[in-house]
């Protein structure tokens, strides 16, 4: 019966994986450069459940110290990358990342 | 119970990040960027992370995408993308070619190393915080019981201010507010004119939207919709006055 397994670090590890490479292959496919910063959060998520997992695995608290300081970049990260987003925004309405390619404003 | 939990958790966040690559409207794709994060709390739950898991629901669910969402409202950048253009021939292709690899060669190596993936716990481990090291299970009193929520942030506040992690939580510190002051700059109006943009646009992602085309032509400065709007209004009131003059 699949409820009474026991579901090890190698369970999160995949699902980790799989939000990952979700994660990764949005971010190729997509040209919203908003929906690439979510891409973003997503792989940044998977990165903080292996932390957790693994930190449970070795019991250790290194990992949620690191899921912590992670958060914290993603934050930061996510605040200026939304700001360059209006800051380009607001002289191309329309924009793509394909057209902010070529640096002008 | 737990293996309940876990795929009722997996499904709710993997589905969740479906929609986030596959929704075509970004408001919809940050909704569903709120799922995934609730799904992986419920996990750190299931882990144990009681306190990461309270500071994944508030400052990502809580800031983060309603700092999205804030962007998108302001921008009105809330038109749905159409997924089927191209803009890069064949990048989509390698894309899910490159996805595709990526997951066999994980599962590959999963399989490979099953049950080996983890290995010894480091030193520090071995200790409580107490001790200076950052073992989970720090309080010797309940060492054979689960951690405690109280006790994981007690733990927690104890090791971000251990000689380990003070100065990365300095570090940390000086990144916020490099963070506040980058924001500020960049969103600043210049002053002066700019110099007008170069007129070889690449067509754009977007939809041509036929009913908003006057809110967006105001918006991208371009007039002449307005003015086609306008030179059709001016043929309609003519015809009716022909109709008028017709009876």
């Amino acid at each position: 019966m699949i409820l009474g397994l026991s579901i090890g670090t190698e369970y999160y590890l995949a699902l980790s994986a799989l939000l990952f490479t979700i994660g990764a292959g949005g971010l190729l496919v997509r040209r919203n450069p908003l929906v690439m910063f979510m891409c973003i959060e997503l792989m940044l998520n998977a990165a903080n459940l292996a932390f957790i997992s693994f930190g449970k695995e070795m019991g250790d608290l290194g990992g949620q110290l690191s899921v912590l300081f992670v958060l914290v970049v993603a934050a930061a990260e996510v605040v200026i990358g939304l700001a360059i987003v209006v800051a380009v925004m607001r002289r191309r309405p329309k924009a793509s990342v394909d057209e902010v390619s070529v640096l002008r404003g | 119970m737990e293996a309940f939990t876990f795929f009722l958790a997996a499904i709710i966040s993997l589905a969740g990040a479906c929609g986030v690559v596959f929704l075509k409207n970004p408001v919809h794709a940050a909704l569903s960027l709120v799922a995934t994060l609730f799904g992986v709390a419920i996990h750190f739950i299931n882990l144990e992370a009681y306190f990461v898991a309270a500071v994944q629901v508030i400052v990502y669910a809580g800031a983060i995408v309603i700092l999205f969402l804030f962007v998108i409202m302001l921008l009105g950048v809330d038109r749905a993308e159409s997924i089927k253009t191209d803009p890069i021939i064949g990048q989509r292709q390698i894309a899910i070619l490159a996805v595709g690899g990526i997951l066999a060669l994980g599962a590959l190596i999963g399989v490979a190393f099953s049950g080996d993936v983890t290995g010894v716990p480091p030193e520090n481990a071995q200790k409580s915080t107490y001790e200076g090291g950052t073992a989970i299970n720090s309080d010797h009193v309940h060492a054979d019981d689960d951690v405690r929520p109280d006790q994981n942030i007690k733990d927690i506040g104890r090791a971000l201010f251990s000689t380990r992690y003070v100065f990365a939580l300095e570090i940390t510190a000086l990144l916020l507010t490099i963070g506040v002051v980058g924001a500020v700059v960049l969103t600043r109006r210049p002053k002066g004119e700019l110099d007008p943009l170069p007129d070889d646009d690449p067509p754009s992602i977007y939809r041509d939207n036929e009913n908003s085309s006057d809110l967006e032509s105001t918006l991208s400065g371009d007039t002449d919709a307005l003015d086609d709007a306008k030179a059709d209004e001016s043929e309609k009131e003519a015809s009716k006055e022909t109709g008028v003059g017709g009876e």
